[in-house]
């Protein structure tokens, strides 16, 4: 497989999977707000500040907004093309991405996207949020789900398949740690807000869409110390973050050929040193420094197996270290011009 | 639906002079006559949906946001019947020939110049004649692999070519599309009327990409070679690269060793050894051509004059389709095959010529005039429409560098009839073709009708206003 179709496939399924996430995550903050009853509108805004705080993109949010309203909030988060992690821009980065490798797609894998591309930029899309937000986001929730379910049903087990099977659990993981260390932040200021401790944390729960596993197995204990568990530590909730790690390893392994728990590359290495610890710490060992400590470090490990990723099979061999493939999204009005040559 | 259709003495494609049907087209009269104006609009607006859902769109150049459009596409396909369709198959098939012999000669021993047939000053001062690829030998001495020619039909229905586009000539997909969405829309006419299939497009583009291959027969790896996604045939390049199952590859996914190019993939290089290329001469090799070029492959032609990797179209094919060589294709024809040419040309004057200059700049109101190496309806004069000052802006430029123009008769192209708000109008359409070029010469029993879709123009380019219908050829 080219390199470069390697790399679009995983950042297309990355881009879906992250557009995925922030649906649910505004969802389920609207509903934490309409909860609390009637709120000021100061308090009403610094409850979206968590929410932009996980995506990290929190200074440009005020730069724009430096009176951030709960609308203008929502708006950045969801169509605002200047936030480049805004549900639009996932939604239009993911289908660029497919647009550039769409020979290696299933057609009806293509469609689905292009198909939610065409709702999150239509009047039809606008409409519904201004009216039905929860029909909104569900609507972006069920088509993501929709495309991972064809994607899983029409791709060749090779590695296009293990490039977005890559993508789609990195990025996983890295949101599971971001949506877990909001709860650091409303900590700070719970009564501020009247929420209580296990609404947040069932907030978060729900976020991740693991509601109704974690009663399974925990049976409705909602200590925030069993949900940490749970969303970290768990190894069978497919959200989990040693879950997502275990499947990262599995891809790394799948691609190279090495036989898992050894390495031919530094991502596989990252990856089996980080699935490691995952699978031999307590809840304890966790908590111990504090959480937000830990999910720190988490993320940062989980940027370094996808760099790794990126120096092992994209920029590839020494011939080509020289001539780094160019970026959709940033190509110089140079390129552009020229990409459009005259066709006859 | 036709009550109120008219042919306004143009010829058309549907309907006799006289007003009665072309025999060709009955089922097709009978069907559509039935449908109410509604049911067809929602028919046409089904094509339009399916087109959108699919991502069949071209790009639009500047333009910042939405710069993607589906191409306008029409409902009521032009209807060609078998014997005529073999009239065009074999003027298509002698001029390709003939086309190739002559890219050979001018690369070789020039016979054609030193007999005279045509002035050595026309191919040497042709605007993409590459004279640093003489003597070199391309596989199988083909050059035009996949031509594009125009074809249009004068006011007693005879078809002239208007060019023949031998760079990379665009708009295969959309014929396979088309069809696609015709055979949703309307699918129980194909059977009543017995239209061929066109499905074997990418099969035989395929086919002849391996045999031109330098080495690796039936094995070869080929790859399809774009700008880039911003291209405005992107989206073709795509479907044809996905519907012969290669690898579509940019200029950085290559790269050249010791002559031999290879593509970079996660398990390392793997040498290439065809590659169908949409990308301009100028922009394929910054080490050969224009030295700022990004989207090539450096080294790329050294591999290529070594006889390491096949190019379709070859490189230097543009002095075929300079509308200057245009006006010699029949002597090529008779020179090369000593046969008479099947298919006309469009009468052509050549502003280099001294007569026919000055016949040219008298007659301007009259003429269509075109730069030699334009296309996409670009440095187009169409006399009769122009203002005054167009007019004395194109006097300028054909006094300032004549060789660069030529001029033609307007020729009222034939018209269709095509779906205009509510009812069918008569609409001017030309006829593209596919010819590819390989083991022999193969011709998909249809192409891409292009469409005026404003009334009364006769410009049918999708960049001023075209769109484009389903060309269905029938078996016997």
């Amino acid at each position: 497989m080219l390199s470069r179709v390697a790399n679009s496939l995983y950042w297309m399924v990355r881009y879906i999977e992250r557009a995925d996430n922030l649906a649910r995550l505004i969802e389920v903050n609207e509903q934490l707000v309409l909860d609390l009853g009637k709120i000021d509108r100061e308090t009403l805004a610094a409850l979206w500040r968590p929410v932009i705080a996980s995506t990290g993109d929190e200074e440009l949010f005020d730069e724009a907004h430096p009176d951030g309203q709960q609308s203008e909030a929502i708006h950045f988060l969801t169509v605002d093309r200047e936030n480049p992690n805004s549900i639009a821009s996932c939604v239009a980065l993911a289908r660029e991405n497919a647009r550039m490798v769409r020979d290696q797609l299933a057609e009806a894998l293509w469609e689905e996207l292009n198909g939610l591309y065409l709702f999150v930029n239509s009047d039809e899309g606008a409409w519904k949020l201004a009216n039905d937000a929860a029909g909104y986001y569900e609507q972006i929730r069920r088509a993501t789900h929709s495309f991972h379910g064809i994607a899983a049903a029409t791709t060749l087990r090779g590695e296009a398949w293990d490039f977005m099977d890559l993508g789609r659990h990195l990025e996983r993981a890295d949101k599971t740690t971001r949506f877990l260390d909001i709860t650091t932040f409303l900590e700070r200021r719970i009564d501020e807000f009247g929420l209580t401790v296990d609404e947040h944390w069932l907030a978060i729960l729900r976020s991740c869409g693991g509601l109704g596993a974690f009663r399974m197995k925990y049976r409705a204990k909602f200590k925030p110390r069993n949900i940490a568990e749970f969303l970290i530590l768990s190894s069978d909730f497919p959200r989990s973050v040693r879950f997502c790690v275990d499947r990262v390893d599995q891809s790394l392994h799948a691609i190279s050929g090495t036989p898992r728990g050894g390495f031919s590359d530094d991502a596989e290495i990252k990856s089996g040193q980080l699935l490691s610890a995952l699978a031999y710490a307590s809840i304890d060992d966790v908590l111990d420094g504090g959480l937000h400590v830990y999910l720190d470090s988490l993320q940062t490990r989980l940027n370094d197996i996808g760099e790794e990723i990126f120096r092992t099979y994209v920029l590839l061999p020494e011939q080509i270290e020289d001539r780094p493939p160019i970026p959709a999204n940033t190509v110089s009005a140079v390129v552009r011009w020229q990409m459009e040559q005259q066709q006859q | 639906m036709f009550d109120r259709y008219t042919t306004d003495s143009f010829y058309d494609e549907m309907f006799e002079a006289d007003g009665s049907l072309r025999g060709q087209c009955g089922d097709l009269f009978e069907r559509f006559s039935q449908f109410e104006p509604e049911e067809f609009e929602a028919r046409r607006n089904a094509c339009d949906a399916h087109f959108l859902k699919q991502g069949v769109t071209f790009n639009v150049y500047h333009d910042n946001r939405g710069s993607e459009r589906i191409f306008p596409f029409d409902p009521v396909p032009r209807v060609i019947p078998a014997n005529e369709w073999e009239h065009l198959e074999a003027g298509l098939s002698q001029r390709i020939i003939a086309l190739n012999l002559f890219l050979h000669d001018v690369y070789h021993e020039q016979q054609i110049l030193k007999d005279g047939v045509i002035p050595r000053y026309y191919v040497e001062q042709a605007k993409h004649y590459r004279p640093e690829f003489r003597g070199v030998d391309v596989p199988k001495d083909i050059y035009i692999h996949i031509c594009g020619s125009d074809l249009i039909r004068g006011d007693d229905g005879t078809y002239y070519v208007l060019e023949d586009n031998g760079r990379c000539p665009s708009g295969a997909s959309y014929l396979l599309e088309n069809r696609n969405a015709l055979k949703r829309a309307f699918p129980a006419l194909f059977d009543s009327m017995g239209v061929r299939s066109v499905d074997s497009y990418p099969r035989e583009l395929r086919d002849m990409l391996e045999f031109i291959s330098p080495h690796r027969e039936g094995d070869a790896v080929c790859v399809l070679l774009t700008p880039g996604c911003y291209n405005s045939a992107y989206f073709e390049h795509c479907y044809l690269a996905r519907e012969m199952g290669i690898e579509i590859v940019e200029g950085n996914d290559l790269v050249v060793i010791d002559d031999f190019v290879y593509m970079r993939t996660t398990k390392g290089l793997v040498r290439v050894d065809v590659i169908y290329r949409r990308i301009d001469d100028d922009f394929i090799d910054p080490t050969v051509f224009r030295k700022d070029s990004v989207l090539g492959v450096p080294g790329i032609m050294r591999a290529y004059r070594a006889g390491n990797v096949a190019l379709a179209n070859a490189v230097g094919t543009g002095v075929a389709d300079d509308k200057a060589t245009y006006y010699f294709v029949p002597k090529m024809i008779e020179y090369y095959l000593g046969q008479e040419p099947i298919l006309p040309n469009v009468p052509t004057y050549l502003a280099h010529e001294d007569s026919d200059r000055k016949y040219i700049l008298d007659h301007l109101p009259e003429l269509v005039v075109k730069s030699a190496n334009e296309s996409g309806g670009y440095g187009m004069l169409m006399g009769p429409t122009a203002s005054r000052e167009e007019i004395a802006k194109f006097r300028d430029k054909i006094i300032d560098d004549p060789r660069n123009f030529i001029a033609q008769p307007v020729v009222s192209l034939s018209r269709c009839p095509t779906w205009c708000d509510g009812s069918f109008e008569g609409r001017h359409v030309d006829l593209r073709p596919y010819i590819v070029y390989g083991n022999q010469v193969k011709i998909v029993p249809g192409g891409l009708t292009r469409v005026a879709l404003n009334k009364g123009s006769l410009v049918v380019n999708s960049s001023q206003g075209g769109g484009s219908k389903d060309t269905w050829v029938l078996k016997d």
